[in-house]
């Protein structure tokens, strides 16, 4: 029998050595007598000098394991790992089987030590012992963890209390930082702290934070076991709060409704009959319709949309070009085309050398339609009646606009402007005319070209531009006719 | 009024706020020895109060005053509660001396509207600022945003607070104008909107590669108050799922309609029905964690109302029996997720041990499933449920027996 000892600062790196050399030197398990601190030990076991082994490697999930395992109250923790290092030299991929007894009893003692540490993280609570003007201020805590978890939490404690000085002490060991130095003692002691007037503070907020309406004790206990009580100033408060939660309850839901403080009245009215504090400025006839549009109920889209993408553009633009129905970004944002279609539309444009900026842009349908699907909302066609409803608005921005040509992208668009969206392959690049007789020159929406495959997507960007670039042709056409001036159609 | 007192208005104020999380974001901390605070990603609950919720943020309003009258809440312009208003000064304080003292995880800082909203979100801007810019707090900051404030105080508010969050108020459009008749619903939804956008616009990099600086990292959230009106859960589910989906919140917290002191006549003054926001909550779960769709949820409820008896997942189980006993050791993720009993991590384990070996009903034991909730559903190497899942009685093995009335 070989008697390992293990000091108690330092343990893991300790056990670490000692583990890899001994099973480079091929000891096995039940040879080894493991012991961390002072103890008194197995009188038969005899301290041999450290021996000398090759290197060996590990699988990464098994050191993650140790580093917490090694901290736990288990007496037999260090044999538990030396074992399980013995069985993996066998079977490499031991940890992936969770079902092995023995995994399971050190996954288990894992997450018994790292709850332990989450626990201490929480519950530490600190008292103010430094001098007024010192030039750090100092605290101190005292805290009785379950395992020896003073050295695996105390990083924790230097990442947040950077600027100050504190120091934790637990039955097993103590803590020090100062000066941005950390320092671990042993033997440590519950020391006399001194009161901390903060603490009636913590107590107030603990007291008033409770909501006396609903008491669940168990789920309290379940995460702050009782345990730990003893060391947080605020948990001598519960059982009052607990045994006056039923009345406090009650007295509420008994209590008469008051009559309202008379200022109440005075903000209301002033409130709801005042003018709306951030309503547009009026200027011109469109901005009715984003107003206008903002409270439309004609169908149920609304319901779900953030809110309507009103048109953009110059009101007296020659070219209208009309969309299906804004998409997720543009429904986020607003704007009609600011989304990948719309970024695709402005490249495309360039090329053709068609001026986004001069044409009024907008959609067919004002809201966006979609279905949720995890986290993504996904692109829902218009239907019918949704294309009908909302024409009225569409009509209303053409009456406003008057634009000489319509570009309509997509069946959505033609079909609100023709009343019929039948048959787009074979009438894209055709003009065709609205009601009142304004050409439309239909052509390809351009996310219908994002979904198309790569190996189609080439030509059929090609039939696109070539329509942008028809589009051009005409009002330039347009313009420089005699009857530029007079009214489309 | 002493700081103690108002500590104590302005936190019983609060406390109707359910979030309280102080997870997600950046990692930060005060290595440096020129500041103080750390944020691990994870969250830390430093107390719970006797009502099971934790306590992670010094969570109170600046102040209860407000011009809104909003008939659920307890700070509504019509209600005589005491009032109290802290100086930013004060809450600063408060924040880094409890924060010194390991007692929070950091700031949670909500308001009343005084005056107007852009008045109200400037004061709460600054005292974000003096934290983290005079004092060098590197801990967690939660700051309530007012939907209708100007979007430079939102743009300034997002650096430095670790997420934001609006709250919707109430399930439907029609139930807010109700009962919130100052606030609009559209309004709330643009607001959120815009967070999300400024999220993904603080990810993104210029051209010449340099990042811009991170909006909210921990992402926004919201509140919906369950049981004020008379939506059912379907609906309620249908919000949220439009909520994650449209703005990416990382959470949606249901709070049951707690009956609050000085209550307005508009509003039922009943026990909260706890259960029913449990319920939600595994719902919510559900939809996010183990691939449900809410149609799926709830085409399992009665009457649009979530089963208060079994928890979801039973009851879309129970619905759906024609699917089970699944064989553990064959069925693919997606159906393992959906067996009472199975969580998330549970089926990981399921899944990495079953490459090495076929799996027996002692080894799901070990992985930690609930095996009282999962045995009829499954078959493994030595188990099978034989009758079980076929008999009539199933659920109520795992319902609650029925209470026996109260004698009168």
């Amino acid at each position: 029998m070989r008697r390992v000892e293990l000091p108690e600062i330092g343990t893991f790196e300790a056990w670490r050595d000692e583990a890899r050399a001994l099973l480079g030197a091929g000891v096995p398990p039940e040879e080894l007598l493991w012991q961390r601190g002072q103890g008194d030990g197995d009188l038969f076991a005899e301290a041999l000098p450290p021996v000398g082994g090759a290197a060996v490697s590990v699988p990464r999930g098994f050191v993650d394991l140790a580093r917490l395992v090694v901290w736990h109250r288990d007496p037999e923790r260090f044999a538990r790992l030396y074992a399980m290092l013995w069985a993996l030299r066998r079977d490499r991929r031991l940890l992936e089987d969770r079902g092995d007894p023995r995994v399971e009893k050190l996954t288990r003692m894992a997450k018994e030590v790292s709850r332990d540490r989450h626990k201490m993280t929480a519950f530490v609570r600190f008292r103010e012992i430094g001098q007024p003007g010192a030039n750090r201020r100092s605290f101190a805590a005292w805290f009785e963890p379950t395992h020896h978890i003073l050295e695996l939490t105390a990083p924790f404690f230097v990442k947040r209390f950077g600027d100050m000085d504190w120091a934790i002490f637990t039955p097993d060991l103590s803590a020090h930082f100062e000066g941005g130095a950390l320092r671990f003692a042993t033997g440590a002691t519950r020391p006399d702290l001194p009161e901390d007037a903060t603490e009636e503070l913590w107590r107030t907020y603990f007291r008033n934070i409770f909501n006396p309406a609903r008491v669940k004790l168990k789920a309290m206990q379940a995460e702050m076991p009782k345990k730990y009580w003893h060391n947080m100033p605020e948990t001598r408060l519960i059982p009052e709060m607990v045994a006056t939660a039923q009345a406090r309850a009650r007295e509420m839901a008994e209590a008469a409704p008051t009559l309202a403080p008379k200022r109440a009245e005075r903000i209301t009215a002033r409130l709801r009959d005042g003018p709306a504090e951030r309503s547009h400025p009026a200027s011109g006839e469109l901005t009715d319709l984003s107003t206008g549009l903002s409270g439309c109920r004609r169908c149920p889209l609304w319901q779900d949309a953030t809110q309507p993408v009103p048109g953009e553009g110059p009101q007296d633009a020659a070219l209208m070009i009309v969309g299906e129905q804004p998409g997720d970004r543009e429904d986020l944002e607003g704007r009609p085309f600011v989304g990948p279609a719309g970024q695709l539309f402005d490249a495309v444009a360039a090329r053709a050398g068609l001026d986004r900026r001069a044409a009024y842009v907008t959609n067919a349908v004002k809201h966006f339609k979609f279905a949720p699907r995890g986290k993504r909302r996904i692109h829902q066609a218009p239907n019918r009646g949704e294309v009908q409803h909302c024409r009225w608005w569409l009509d209303l921005e053409r009456r406003a606009v008057k634009p000489k040509l319509i570009l309509a992208m997509g069946a959505t668009a033609v079909e609100s402007l023709t009343g019929d969206r039948r048959g787009l392959t074979a009438r894209r690049g055709g003009i065709e005319r609205t009601q009142d007789g304004t050409p439309v020159l239909i052509t390809l929406h351009p996310s219908y070209l994002l979904r198309l495959p790569q190996t189609e997507r080439a030509a059929a960007e090609a039939l696109f531009e070539s329509d942008l670039r028809r589009a051009v042709q005409m009002l330039g056409a347009i313009n420089a006719g005699p009857g530029a001036d007079a009214p489309a159609g | 009024m002493t700081l103690d007192q108002k500590l104590a208005v302005l936190s019983d104020a609060a406390k109707y706020d359910a979030s309280c999380a102080s997870s997600g974001g950046q990692r930060r901390d005060s290595r440096d020895g020129k500041g103080i605070g750390s944020t691990t990603g994870s969250g830390i609950c430093h107390a719970y109060a006797p009502d099971g919720r934790c306590i992670s943020l010094l969570k109170i309003l600046m102040t209860n005053f407000c011009i809104y009258d909003c008939a659920y809440c307890v700070n509504r312009v019509s209600s005589n509660v005491t009032r109290a208003r802290f100086s930013p000064e004060e809450v600063v304080t408060l924040t880094l001396e409890f924060y010194r003292r390991n007692y929070i995880e950091g700031l949670f800082l909500s308001s009343g509207i005084i005056r107007s909203p852009d008045e109200t979100m400037a004061d709460m801007v600054r005292i974000a600022r003096m934290l983290r810019t005079e004092h060098h707090f590197r801990g967690y900051i939660h700051l309530k945003t007012i939907p209708d404030a100007a979007p430079e105080l939102i743009e300034e508010a997002g650096l430095y607070a670790d997420r934001l969050s609006i709250n919707v108020e109430l399930p439907t459009d029609r139930a807010v104008k109700d009962y919130a008749p100052e606030k609009d619903p559209a309004q709330i939804r643009r607001a959120m909107a815009d967070v999300r956008l400024k999220r993904e616009a603080g990810k993104e990099r210029s051209f010449t590669g340099k990042r811009p600086p991170r909006f909210a990292p921990a992402g926004q959230s919201t509140q919906m108050i369950v049981g004020a009106d008379g939506a059912d859960d379907t609906t309620i589910l249908r919000t949220s799922t439009r909520l994650y989906s449209g703005y990416k919140l990382r959470r949606v917290y249901y709070s049951a309609f707690s009956p609050i002191p000085d209550a307005s006549a508009a509003l039922p003054l009943i026990k909260p029905p706890l259960m029913r926001e449990h319920r939600l909550y595994q719902a919510d779960w559900l939809l996010r964690f183990y691939g449900f769709e809410v149609d799926e949820i709830a085409s399992a409820t009665s009457g649009g109302n979530l089963d208060l008896e079994v928890d979801p997942k039973l009851a879309w189980a129970l619905a759906n029996r024609h699917l089970f006993p699944l064989d553990v050791n064959r069925a693919e993720r997606e159906m393992l997720l959906r067996v009472p009993g199975l969580g998330t991590k549970t089926v990981g384990r399921i899944l990495s041990t079953r490459r090495h070996r076929t799996l027996r009903y002692e080894d799901l034991r070990r992985m930690g499933a609930n095996l009282k909730q999962a045995k009829p559903f499954i078959t493994l190497l030595d188990w099978r449920p034989r009758a079980l899942s076929d008999v009539a009685d199933l659920r109520a093995r795992f319902a609650p027996p029925p209470e026996q009335l109260a004698l009168f």
